[in-house]
């Protein structure tokens, strides 16, 4: 790299390989920005409102800003004598049962992910549904959520959902599309041919008996489904093994070695929920040196959220994964002929480790495969499970979830294929968006032209509703009545929460429009479907379908578990499954985006502006490569490059991810729609035009070329940096082994250093100097709330960063916003690396504010709009505060959020329904930061009060607790020595942050333990 | 050189000094009266409404119990409004043709909501809760006056948070036995005696007050208002 001013900006690989070459490898570090000194990250480590962050396209200077101040100063007196607008009650006529203003009650019901069920509480106010729950009763989940069930409430309210129905791009009504159906019903019948029906993955019984009984009218006509990123391989691999599509359960709880080849099981996938409760719960420590930790072995491209904790991570190109499924399998015993392009990448000590910790843990263990990976793979998986005697252990098979399990990539092209050969007259569209998501080879675009008439049923006016005549808006699933299986096809009642927002109708009211049962409610539809299929009669049934709604489910519907036998013979499996890809040529892997999923949740703002996981990107897709492959290339992170594959190619931004494979290319999909909405339209690429029916994972042959220009991201990573250096000791900032003058804030230990040494994470000269003061503490007679955080749990999945959103009625504030930091959200999930740029070890810390006993913000803010509370919060009052941001300027741990702007939207009337009335909305000019929900402490006081007894533990839960699906977060009453936030403080892993610094923080940390493998050397 | 300004320039000047405190204070006490004036704070003004609903008639001459049309008061955060139905339960037995009532019925007829102007309204930033106040030996009169004498309901206190704390300060100084919390007509001993009486019943009630000084106060930490 050359010494001109640029340089101080972009990455220096060469310096950060330099600086971790020696001693430095057994340090952390957060960024290449920060391994290469760039002028940016010192500025967002020495500052907390970094100054060349202020200046730029505002069209105002700072000066401007102090003569205008002058001015507004002389009016401010008089703006607060503005007299309170009158204001009205409207009570009702006839009030509806169990509906009290004020207090918010709770319906169970599900939400979709590719088709599978997750039960949720949805919290209702007055009738408004305002925040997600998790329904600890659902197998599911068992109480957690995910980021995108906590994002259905932004999408129910979002403004930008398609509100009528279209024809020809005219308003037109359901009335008028339903005659209008009626008479095409008559045309098409008796025989339907002509008739198709593209719909998403179905796992809803009622639905899928509906599409029988239409088929069964129209027997000529034909169902195909398809989902961007959805279980083809999965499908297709249970096929190849056991000769049908069964479903696969796995019981993480049970396993005591994973082996995860490319799969992201903890935030991708049916069940991944329900998977991290129970791969979490194998990471608890409460029994010291006797716990019976689990150990996590994954090889993949990408780094992604299980990769990051898992005990070891082999960065391996996708294509490579066959490889190693087959040395796996060998190692299992499991004859399979080696790979045709055999990958010198793997190396053989970590496959024989791996093999023989699996041969160790037969009936416990599990191995595992990505969605993206070739069904070979996923049937090699299975080979390997069943060879170790996992199945009917920790491994179990019952029959598809799924109404009508398909390959789904061969149904939409049976589908093109019959439209181009103009043998499609009416093309019924449920809920999918092959225009913007079907493989690019399709050309779906000018494929769907051909057919005669065209109706679309979506939330949105999408790149597939443009092109189709009729348009439908679909009802939302908290607004219809559906049901769906959970991944261990335990049934889901889907309830309205409230009566359609727009012209809505759901997938069910379509179907009956072609069946003729248009006079039926989608209640009686759901409802009479049951009635059909249940045993219980009249009085019973009744008693059954209340219990299930209340429930969210129908009690004893998990599918049974059967017994499969696996294919006898591999090796002609193998060998008739084509080679997956070139040896050692560029691949590009293609992946549903971490935030926005396959494109579904462009227009939603919470996810776009949710840092991903490991890289903590906003608002953008880009090419990931690795350190090595970007320095053999000449690239950096911020070249604008064209990718060319499978015969197209696509423009995009290059960003380094440490840990990535070589030779790989990571391109997200979701990004760079043309109509999502006025979030979702814009950010990003489009990656889909690259993507080919041949190769929907992964493809090799690549070409990365540069154009020369340049592209910005708005990452977080090298934001809110807290500063590891003590004070004096700046000039030894060198990257030199961990001394003294370094604070250590991600504490780790392996399980052998953790059985030797348990107090591993205390450090005398903080222990000594703990609770030093010259000043008396405060006396807490009551309530002392604290919050305990376990490292070894956190899985890093961002569902607590949604669900405070969501809670706390956080704002968006747009990528222009982020890149400068001031992103809003109260909690974020640090990420540190450890070791060298190739392969580092990766851990997560969410860092919500610490609630410190001596605050340094509370001692600086002029108006006493921060101060201490009877209970130790910290409380904001944002009704005092007047925007000097002192408070942020000192605080330590960079928690505080400063509403520069007017983020919070005053205008859209359909986000007035969707926000928490338990939470101020802040204006601009307001500081804000996490208050542990005092909102739900204070709910819970007033309750336990007027019941005259204490509040229980447990029984305070905060919205980040609550969506955690390990229970990494636990918080409480640390005056109660009984309770369980209490008794983790006592564990010996119990640390605080900058605990030297004397601010004594009421949120503590669980230090992590790895549990690596000794054979393999790290 | 001669004098600029003339000797008697002094007196001019020695006043508006002297003025200039005296026209701050007059400001400042003006103002003061005008942010205490029920012009400002809406304290005592009758506000019409779709129904001229009369409290001194329900509540004082009928001795109507305030739950039976505030229903949520002991449940909830709002005390709860009634909605037209609670109105008619009485209304379609008696006075079932008098004028002052058809938005009533009509309200009943078309299903169409009354609406009702707000009296006491807070700040949005404000979170009160009426459940814990009544369970706390907080009657309705002591915040909302003598509400059983107004044919036309009024603001009986200023809301301000001086006001608030008046008693979040010093709750000896108002609470009631729970027994007497509904009774419109309650009277609170005279002088010391409810001062007695009130620290006895904050005892009893468990309401946090401090126990010694330099405790902390919870009833006077901002959150358990504002959030």
């Amino acid at each position: 790299m050359s010494e001109d001013s640029n340089a101080k900006n972009s990455i220096d690989l060469a310096a950060a390989r330099a600086k971790l070459a020696g001693a430095g490898a057994a340090r952390m570090w957060q960024s290449l920005e920060q391994l290469s000194g760039t002028q940016k990250f010192e500025e967002f480590r020495d500052y907390e409102f970094p100054p060349s962050a202020g200046k730029g396209n505002d069209g105002i200077d700072r000066r401007d800003v102090l003569k205008l101040m002058a001015a507004s100063a002389a009016m401010a007196g008089l703006s607060a004598c503005t007299k309170l607008p009158t204001e009205k009650i409207v009570p009702y006529v006839k009030p509806p049962e169990e509906i009290l203003a004020g207090r918010p009650l709770f319906y169970a019901t599900s939400l979709f992910q590719a088709g599978v069920a997750t039960g949720v509480l949805v919290e209702s106010h007055t009738g408004r549904p305002t925040k997600i729950e998790g329904n600890s009763e659902h197998p599911g989940s068992l109480g957690p959520t995910d980021i995108f069930s906590q994002a259905a409430i932004l999408q129910f309210w979002d403004p930008d959902r398609s509100q009528s129905v279209y024809l020809d791009g005219r308003v037109s009504t359901w009335s008028d599309f339903a005659a209008k159906t009626g008479n095409y019903r008559t045309r098409l019948l008796p025989k339907g041919s002509g008739l198709r029906i593209l719909t998403e993955t179905i796992t809803s019984p009622t639905l899928g008996a509906q599409m029988k009984t239409l088929l069964a009218q129209y027997p000529e006509a034909q169902w195909h489904q398809y989902e961007p990123c959805g279980a083809d391989s999965v499908r297709e691999g249970a096929r190849l093994a056991f000769g049908r599509p069964v479903n696969t359960v796995y019981h993480f709880d049970q396993a005591d070695v994973i082996v995860s080849l490319d799969a992201d099981f903890l935030t991708c996938g049916a069940g991944h929920v329900r998977y991290a409760r129970d791969f979490g719960s194998r990471r608890d420590l409460a029994d010291g040196a006797s716990s019976n930790l689990n150990r996590l072995y994954i090889a993949e491209s990408m780094p992604t959220a299980t990769g990051a904790v898992s005990d070891h991570r082999l960065p391996v190109r996708s294509t490579d994964i066959d490889d190693l499924a087959r040395q796996l399998a060998a190692a299992a015993g499991v004859a399979v002929p080696p790979s045709a392009n055999a990958s010198a990448k793997i190396p053989a000590e970590w496959v024989s480790a791996v093999g023989r910790d699996l041969a160790a843990h037969k009936g416990s263990s599990i191995v595992i495969a990505g969605e993206q990976q070739p069904p070979l793979v996923h049937a090699l998986a299975h080979a390997i499970n069943a060879a170790l005697g996992n199945v009917g252990k920790t491994v179990t098979y019952t029959e598809s979830i799924e109404a009508n399990p398909v390959n789904q990539l061969e149904s939409l092209r049976d589908l093109v294929n019959d439209l181009n050969a103009g043998k499609v007259e009416f093309l019924l569209i449920l809920g999918a968006n092959p225009v913007y998501d079907a493989p690019a080879d399709f050309n779906f675009a000018d494929a769907i032209k051909k057919a005669t008439l065209t109706v679309h049923s979506g939330l949105y006016l999408d790149e597939t509703a443009e092109l189709c005549h009729w348009h439908c808006p679909a009802a939302h699933s908290l607004e219809s009545w559906s049901d769906g299986r959970a991944y261990d096809g335990t049934v889901g009642i889907v309830q309205p929460l409230i009566a359609p927002l727009y012209d809505a109708h759901s997938a069910h009211e379509i179907i009956a429009l072609f069946t003729g049962d248009s006079d039926k409610t989608p209640h009686d539809i759901v409802r009479g479907y049951w009635q059909s299929q249940r045993p219980e009669k009249d009085k019973a049934f009744e008693a059954l379908w209340e219990t299930s709604l209340h429930d969210g489910l129908i009690a004893n519907t998990a599918l049974p578990a059967i017994s499969v036998a696996t294919h006898a013979d591999f090796v002609s499996l193998a060998r008739t499954s084509a080679a997956s890809g070139e040896a050692n040529s560029l691949e590009v892997v293609f992946r549903p985006d971490p935030s926005i999923g396959d494109g579904e949740w462009a227009n939603s703002g919470w996810l776009q502006e949710l840092p991903k996981p490991v890289t903590r990107l906003t608002w953008d897709n880009a090419a990931m490569i690795s350190p090595l492959t970007a320095q053999q290339l000449g690239l950096t992170t911020g070249d604008y490059v064209s990718v060319s594959v499978n015969g197209g190619s696509i423009h995009s931004g290059v960003y380094i991810v440490p840990g990535h494979a070589e030779n790989s290319v990571t391109l997200h999909l979701g990004y760079g729609r043309s109509r999502a909405g006025q979030v979702g339209t814009g950010p990003g690429f489009n990656v889909y035009l690259v993507r080919t029916s041949s190769a929907m994972g992964f493809a090799t042959g690549a070409q990365i070329a540069k154009t020369g220009k340049t592209y910005s991201f708005a990452s977080t990573q090298q934001q809110y940096t807290i500063d590891v250096v003590k004070g004096e000791e700046e000039s030894k900032a060198a990257m030199g082994e961990p001394g003294d003058a370094e604070r250590n804030l991600v504490r780790i230990a392996t399980f052998e250093e953790f059985k030797k040494d348990p107090d591993f994470a205390k450090l005398a000269d903080e222990e000594a100097t703990k609770d030093l003061s010259i000043y008396p503490g405060y006396q807490y007679d009551g309530y002392a709330w604290g919050m305990s955080i376990d490292l070894n749990r956190c899985v890093g999945c961002n569902a607590c960063v949604i669900a405070c959103q969501s809670e706390n009625n956080i704002a968006v504030v747009g990528k222009d916003q982020v890149e400068r930091g001031r992103a809003m959200h109260w909690i974020r999930i640090d990420t540190y690396f450890r070791g060298h740029l190739d392969n580092p070890e990766m851990y997560y810390e969410p860092l919500p504010c610490q609630q410190c006993e001596n605050a340094p913000c509370e001692y600086v803010c002029p108006v006493g709009a921060t101060t201490h509370n009877a209970e130790g919060l910290n409380d904001m009052t944002y009704n005092r505060c007047v925007g000097t941001r002192y408070c942020s300027n000192n605080c330590p741990y960079k928690v505080r959020r400063f509403n520069f702007y007017l983020y919070s939207d005053y205008k859209t009337p359909s986000l007035y329904g969707m926000r928490n009335p338990n939470v101020t909305v802040r204006s601009r000019g307001v500081m804000e930061k996490c208050t542990y929900c005092v909102q739900r402490i204070n709910a819970a006081k007033i309750k336990s009060e007027e019941e005259n007894r204490l509040i229980r533990d447990g029984e305070i839960i905060t919205a980040c607790q609550s969506a955690c699906p390990t229970q990494a977060i636990v918080f409480g009453n640390i005056n109660d020595p009984n309770s369980k936030v209490a008794k983790l403080k006592a564990q010996s892993r119990d640390y605080g942050l900058l605990e030297d610094l004397n601010t004594r923080p009421r949120t503590t940390y669980l230090a992590r333990v790895r549990n690596p493998n000794p054979e393999i050397p790290s | 050189m001669a004098q600029i300004f003339h000797r008697s320039s002094n007196f001019a000047a020695r006043l508006s000094i002297f003025g200039g405190v005296v026209i701050v204070g007059l400001l400042s006490f003006a103002l003061y009266e005008i942010a205490l004036s029920p012009w400002y704070t809406q304290q005592f003004v009758k506000r019409q409404q779709p129904v001229p609903f009369s409290h001194r008639h329900h509540a004082g001459e009928l001795g109507i119990d305030c739950r039976y049309c505030h229903t949520s008061v002991e449940k909830s955060s709002f005390a709860g409004v009634p909605p037209t139905q609670t109105c008619m339960t009485c209304h379609s037995q008696i006075w079932t043709n008098a004028a002052m009532l058809e938005p009533v019925r009509q309200s009943y007829r078309d299903d169409k909501s009354i609406e009702w102007i707000r009296v006491n309204a807070l700040p949005d930033f404000v979170y009160f809760d009426h459940s814990i106040h009544v369970a706390k030996g907080v009657g309705c009169t002591t915040c909302h006056g003598q509400i059983a004498e107004m044919p036309l309901t009024e603001r009986a206190g200023t809301l301000y948070m001086s006001w608030c704390l008046e008693c979040h300060r010093q709750p000896e100084k108002y609470v009631r036995p729970k027994s007497e919390v509904f009774n419109p007509y309650y009277e609170p001993p005279p002088g010391d005696e409810q001062l007695k009486l009130g620290k006895e019943l904050v005892a009893e009630y468990k309401i946090q007050v401090p126990q010694h000084p330099g405790d902390m106060k919870p009833l006077q930490t901002c959150s358990t208002c504002h959030r």
